[in-house]
């Protein structure tokens, strides 16, 4: 599905990844986890084409593809979701509205006709439903004036209505009390295919109780400085990130 | 903006003008220039009465001895009066008793302009004056309105059937001396729309002027008055646009709505004159004066407007609350691109007790840009318990055009409640990051968050209309971003 080879990417001078590599195949789950500060956003916003930052060496493969020569709008219309850790407010736009321009582009983009009227209620109906989403929610404009629960569920029932081939979760289990992390959580589980990929970036195990990860990764000093299986994820959280630190130096 | 809207900028020019081009219509011009026997000929060529002659005459003379005053934030390049064709008609346009009757060429070009009189008259439910040039060429509807005893019809002809009325009423809101652009209109009006809706009486369609302006180097100067008796309602559309021409013209236009007690209008216009090319040649002068007498008690007059036309506007549509209990409101979504200039808003003047106005203003602007809004809040003495709430937001797109506002708030009653609030705002990258992320391409994307923005407004107009000014503000501002 992906591959990063030795990716390395600054910011105002300053390199933040500095020679990563990941192989995300399809169907697989992987956590990415780290201190705050160690590049994670980072990747994921240059998976999705954030243009912030500068790509110094290394490449991007996706689905055979090299995706950093992909403009923004290809990769997502490719299959490549992010759940934002911060969702931006946009006034006026209700979430329906933006859901059929985005489910329009991405069918042309296909080459598939609009979905018309109708069906997209259907579809719109049955998609808020799996997130719990009550129907005044999604009469509002999009995130404006959501609370940090309302917005992660509301980009998980984004997620749910595009059907991504990468999902890219962004710290969605921040802000949200115990009961939204399960709704959102379960929501992510639904979506499981068994040719999807995810990729759930945290720094907590919490959320990994809920969406079991085939591979733990490590992201610290802008490379993956360890990789292991869902029990690497419980000794971190008991040993902390130090202990990595320790090991890089060993 | 970052790199993404850089390149979009320089990706992107200005969107063709879709309704620039020019039909061939037999006109009937008369010599340019402006003088006193130029307004006794437009008033002979329209067989009018003689005390309209004397209004003529008398706003005239009165232009004369007045200057255009630059208060406005605006540049306007100096306008030469007498190189402008005061009078120009389409021929052949007397007395039609059918649509059968009118030039094939001019039906065709309001089947261009996408409002098909034949149409419009047997499916849409909405009555349509359409006035080219300055003349009104056919008026749909007149007989079924009729029935209800509503007038709906050109300037001319109601100047020929229901003098008394235009007597009356012509100027009342309006008057001559009011500024400089109304003295020139009151002189040489050639033609507009007239409505008078009795007593009572619910108008059961939309009514629906078009304005259109074909001829090279005519003015045009159109005169709407409108009359809601006691307990009346209507509501009211005009639509404008021109052919894309590299000279600029002029039009001056008044509109005069009185609404009797507890009567109520709606005006909505969506504004698409030629705005100029993108490198801000051409395009149409637009000085309006747009005014509402709320009459009598609780009456009710609201503005929408959405402006995206023009190279320079300059207008105001304004209430005067006269009556006790009379509501106003302006809502309004103005839009510049390119070199375009705009300094529009309302006046809200309230003279009578619990009167109440809001005004929403929706300013975009993007490319060279500049996009004002003026508006003023006057609480007479005796208005006792006036409110107003003014909500005044400007959208900027990209760092070389500019919004401004000029809210100017006088108050003479402690009893009085006035709230204004402002905001500046850009369509952020985050915006447009989280958009694109959807799949959304960034022209699109510009679009859904500007129709997001001027929701408010456009909600206020009716159905039909508020379509078309979606899709119209998405072009407006294609290749605005930089």
């Amino acid at each position: 599905m992906l591959e990063i080879k030795n990716l390395h990417v600054s910011i105002q001078g300053k390199e933040i990844l500095k020679g990563l590599n990941l192989k995300i195949g399809f169907g697989e789950v992987h956590a990415i986890m780290g201190p705050n500060g160690t590049g994670k956003s980072t990747l994921a916003n240059v998976i999705t084409g954030r243009d912030l930052y500068d790509i110094t060496e290394g490449e991007i493969i996706y689905k055979g593809k090299n995706l950093l020569a992909m403009p923004i709008e290809d990769r997502a219309r490719e299959g490549i979701f992010l759940s934002f850790q911060y969702p931006v407010e946009i006034p006026g736009v209700s979430i329906t509205n933006f859901m059929r321009a985005s489910l329009d582009e991405i069918r042309q983009y296909k080459g598939l006709p609009p979905m018309a009227a109708g069906e997209f209620l259907k579809y719109f109906n049955e998609k808020k439903n799996l997130v719990e989403m009550t129907a005044n929610l999604a009469k509002r404009s999009v995130n404006e004036g959501f609370s940090g629960g309302e917005k992660k569920k509301n980009e998980i029932f984004q997620m749910a209505m595009l059907n991504p081939d990468l999902a890219i979760l962004d710290e969605t289990d921040s802000g949200l009390d115990i009961d939204a992390l399960r709704i959102v959580a379960q929501g992510v589980n639904k979506l499981k295919r068994a040719d999807n990929s995810t990729i759930v970036i945290t720094h907590y195990q919490r959320l990994l109780d809920y969406i079991v990860p085939d591979f733990v990764h490590v992201l610290y000093d802008g490379i993956i400085m360890k990789t292991g299986g869902k029990e690497l994820a419980l000794e971190l959280e008991e040993k902390g990130y130090d202990w990595i630190k320790d090991q890089g130096k060993a | 903006m970052d790199k993404g809207e850089d390149q979009l900028l320089k990706d992107v020019t200005q969107n063709e003008y879709k309704y620039g081009f020019t039909s061939n219509i037999d006109t009937d011009f008369i010599a340019k220039g402006l003088n006193e026997d130029v307004v006794r000929l437009i008033s002979a060529k329209k067989k009018e009465p003689e005390f309209l002659l004397e209004y003529r005459l008398k706003a005239f003379r009165k232009w004369k001895t007045m200057e255009f005053k630059e208060w406005a934030h605006l540049k306007i390049p100096k306008i030469d009066y007498q190189e402008i064709i005061y009078f120009a008609a389409p021929k052949n346009t007397k007395n039609l008793e059918s649509l059968d009757e009118v030039d094939p060429e001019l039906l065709a070009t309001f089947d261009k302009l996408g409002i098909s009189l034949q149409e419009q008259k047997i499916l849409s439910g909405v009555a349509v004056d359409a006035v080219i040039d300055s003349v009104s060429v056919k008026t749909t509807f007149s007989e079924t309105l009729s029935k209800f005893g509503i007038i709906f019809c050109s300037f001319s002809e109601a100047v020929q059937n229901h003098p008394d009325l235009i007597r009356k009423y012509l100027g009342s809101v309006v008057p001559i001396a009011d500024n400089y652009f109304a003295a020139l209109n009151s002189a040489v009006f050639s033609d507009g729309s007239f409505c008078y809706i009795p007593k009572g009486v619910r108008c059961p369609v939309e009514l629906s002027t078009y304005f259109r302006i074909n001829a090279a180097n005519t003015g045009q100067f159109e005169r709407t008055l409108i009359i809601a008796d006691e307990g009346a309602y209507v509501s009211y559309l005009e639509g404008c646009t021109a052919p894309q021409r590299d000279e600029n013209q002029l039009h001056a236009a008044i509109v005069e709505i009185v609404a009797h007690k507890d009567a109520e209008v709606k005006y909505s216009t969506v504004q698409n004159w030629y705005p100029g090319n993108k490198d801000g040649k051409g395009g149409i002068y637009n000085f309006v004066t747009k005014r509402g007498l709320c009459e009598g008690n609780n009456s009710k007059i609201s503005w929408t407007q959405v402006e995206t036309g023009s190279a320079i506007t300059w207008k105001y549509p304004s209430c005067i609350l006269k009556g006790d209990n009379s509501v106003g409101e302006f809502y309004s979504v103005a839009v510049t691109n390119n070199h375009q200039q705009a300094d529009t808003g309302s006046k809200m003047i309230h003279l009578g007790k619990n009167t109440k106005s809001t005004i929403i203003s929706k300013g975009i602007s993007g490319g060279k840009s500049h996009n004002s809004y003026r508006g003023l809040v006057r609480i007479n003495k005796n208005a006792i318990n006036a409110r107003n709430f003014s909500q005044c937001d400007s959208l900027l797109l990209g760092d070389r055009c500019g919004a401004h506002t000029y809210p100017y708030i006088e108050t003479n009653n402690s009893t009085a409640i006035v709230e204004h609030e402002a905001t500046t705002s850009k369509i952020s990258d985050d915006q447009l990051f989280y958009c694109k992320q959807r799949g959304i391409a960034a022209e699109k994307a510009i679009g859904l968050i500007i129709n997001g923005y001027a929701k408010e407004v456009l909600n206020k107009l009716p159905m039909e209309f508020a379509v078309e000014a979606q899709k119209l503000l998405a072009i407006s501002l294609e290749g605005s971003v930089g």
